[in-house]
């Protein structure tokens, strides 16, 4: 690829829009995990009672939220996948359609 | 003690079917590393495996590398001794992988060749950034290495009644054979026989459990609370310092992320798309292997009980098999047996393989070859590398034989926290980081994660024995890492490098687009 053919799509609209794009979802997706993640840790410092909530006969509430954790980090990755697969991916190859030389 | 007694098992002594499981075990992936080695000739075949393989494989080897005999024997009896808290464990090491995926996954394939210094140095000046990052991977491999070979000792020791020295030299000379002639491509498939064993056995030790409780996971926490308290199924006294808790869950979720042997699985796959779904694959069934480490923990605790399990060791890491032998009988106690030796066989195979590289790749051809490689005598080098490893890995699970080693998985998870985590995601996130910025800020990280461990609790009380530690907390990452974040953002401010500047815009390219990426 020529030099002024990359200068030109790093300085075209659409891949400043989806570098800054990318951020965007990829910083919203962190700050949901740090933020669950954090809170739980945070509750177990300074609210051990909540935890200890019973919902059953015995069973707390910290088994589920625990188990929410888990599951809710799988959940996440399975999301970022399908934003990256479809849109992210998408705008990637619209991109590189425009290139002529592609080696 | 009525109970001690009335316990019967036959854990320590020579069992048939753990023997005859492990041998077929080895044979079958010696027969891989035979066939791999036909594969293996070039640089990018021994390091990754000639980038061949598939998102879910790859996945399936992630989580192979970072379901460790600890993770299996060490959260099942973490749970099985204090109930709940075990459960705070296991999901801080799984928090880890997200963030792996929305920050690190595509930009690391995409930038990187065969490690992640690749990535840290590659608008930088090489020698100093690879030196420095040099440092953070192999101190982190070394302690992660040095706890493994342990485990492996005491561990056959107990379950096939072999001499630890025996032990150690078994698992040395074996994983040795994997990654010398087999390279990446043998390890990675060692570890995905290792991950599948390990996922069907700890599910048929979870079915075997529950179906002495109606088929649901409640009544065993209900027979538990009933058993103990009601205080194990809620959080306890374990983490009691809301800091010491914080720093703890920074270590283990950022350390993760800073794993030179998970980050180098990255580089096995074709491109950034199928890394990305290596990490979905991954997560999924990791996440799935802490639940069913949980109910096995809650069925040891209740079908073994904690005073039986402690007898054996205090921190409760023989839970997992001895209700494997009180559900299944000895047959069953063997295959698991055998699955935990192949579980630490292919880890430390993995860890190996990514400290040879960090040796050849970074330090030899990087460092004193100023780049020059030429393929043939970069692999002879990292198979020499290899061979010194091994020998490496032998010598400590010897010197440290019967030593306190416990707190070096806490402390590589530190190290890869606080010196290998933030050089790396600052070079793929600010375009002003600069070659000073990054060896100071992976210096700072690594000197302050190692000194406050040795002065905190867990190495001046545990280890040495003194009556009051220096340091307060268990866990230094809270400290270390944003020292370390700190120092490689001030000192970058006060450098200015052009050079990296520019060449930041120009990787764009190929790091949003996947163009040129290797």
């Amino acid at each position: 690829m020529e030099k002024t053919e990359m200068q030109s799509i790093l300085e075209s609209k659409q891949f400043k829009k989806l570098v800054t794009d990318r951020w965007k979802v990829s910083i919203m997706f962190t700050i949901i995990m740090l933020s669950v993640y954090f809170g739980f840790i945070l509750l177990i410092a300074f609210k051990k009672e909540l935890l200890a909530y019973k919902i059953g006969e015995h069973l707390t509430i910290g088994l589920p939220i625990g188990l929410g954790v888990i599951i809710l980090a799988w959940v996440l990755t399975g999301l970022y996948v399908r934003w990256a697969n479809t849109k992210y991916d998408q705008e990637v190859q619209s991109i590189k359609s425009q290139i002529t030389n592609l080696k | 003690m009525e109970q001690t007694q009335s316990f019967v098992t036959t854990l320590g002594q020579p069992n048939v079917v753990s023997i005859l499981m492990f041998f077929l075990f080895v044979a079958i992936t010696l027969y891989i590393t035979y066939w791999a080695a036909k594969k293996t000739k070039t640089t990018s075949e021994f390091y990754a495996a000639g980038r061949s393989i598939t998102g879910f494989q790859n996945g399936l080897a992630l989580s192979g590398d970072y379901m460790s005999a600890a993770s299996f024997l060490g959260i099942a009896g973490m749970v099985a001794m204090r109930g709940y808290d075990g459960l705070i464990y296991s999901i801080g090491f799984l928090v880890g992988w997200p963030l792996i995926m929305f920050l690190i996954a595509e930009p690391l394939r995409n930038l990187g060749k065969y490690t992640f210094a690749d990535v840290v140095a590659f608008r930088l000046k090489q020698k100093p950034v690879r030196i420095a990052s040099s440092v953070g991977s192999l101190m982190t491999i070394t302690f992660y290495l040095i706890a493994q070979m342990v485990g492996a000792g005491s561990l056959v020791k107990t379950l096939f009644g072999l001499s630890y020295e025996l032990a150690v030299i078994i698992v040395g000379v074996v994983m040795m054979a994997y990654v010398l002639f087999g390279g990446m491509l043998a390890t990675t498939w060692v570890q995905i026989i290792k991950a599948v064993l390990l996922l069907v056995g700890a599910t048929v030790l979870v079915v075997l459990t529950l179906s002495q409780f109606n088929f649901n996971p409640i009544n065993i926490f209900n027979a538990s609370a009933e058993k103990y308290s009601d205080a194990i199924l809620s959080p306890g006294g374990y983490i009691s310092n809301p800091w010491d808790a914080i720093s703890l869950g920074l270590a283990l979720m950022l350390g993760t992320a800073g794993l030179p042997h998970i980050l180098m699985r990255f580089y096995t796959v074709p491109n950034s798309k199928e890394a990305r779904k290596s990490v979905f694959v991954a997560t999924g069934f990791i996440g799935y292997f802490y639940i069913l480490t949980f109910i096995i923990g809650f069925g040891a605790m209740v079908l073994v009980g904690q005073d039986v399990i402690g007898s054996f060791d205090k921190g409760g890491n023989m839970s997992a098999l001895l209700l494997s032998e009180t559900v299944g009988g000895q047959v069953f106690l063997g295959f698991i047996a055998a699955v935990a030796f192949a579980t630490i066989l292919a880890v430390v195979a993995g860890l190996t393989l990514s400290g040879a590289s960090t040796l050849s790749h970074d330090l030899y051809i990087n460092v004193f070859k100023n780049g020059k490689s030429d393929e043939a005598g970069e692999v002879k080098v990292a198979k020499r590398a290899t061979l010194a490893l091994g020998i490496i890995a032998i010598l400590l699970g010897l010197i440290f034989k019967g030593q306190n080693v416990a707190f070096m998985v806490g402390l590589a998870f530190a190290i890869a926290a606080s010196a290998n985590f933030p050089s790396l995601i600052l070079s793929i996130l600010w375009k002003k980081f600069t070659t000073k910025g990054a060896t100071s800020s992976i210096i700072t990280g690594t000197v302050l994660a190692i000194a406050l461990i040795i002065l905190s609790p867990t190495v001046w009380v545990d280890v040495f024995g003194y009556e009051e530690a220096v340091f307060p907390w268990k866990n230094p990452a809270l400290i270390s890492l944003t020292a370390s974040f700190l120092v490689g953002i001030v000192v970058s401010m006060m450098d200015k490098e052009p050079s990296a500047e520019e060449k930041f815009e120009d990787e764009k390219l190929r790091t949003y687009l996947g163009i040129g990426a290797e």
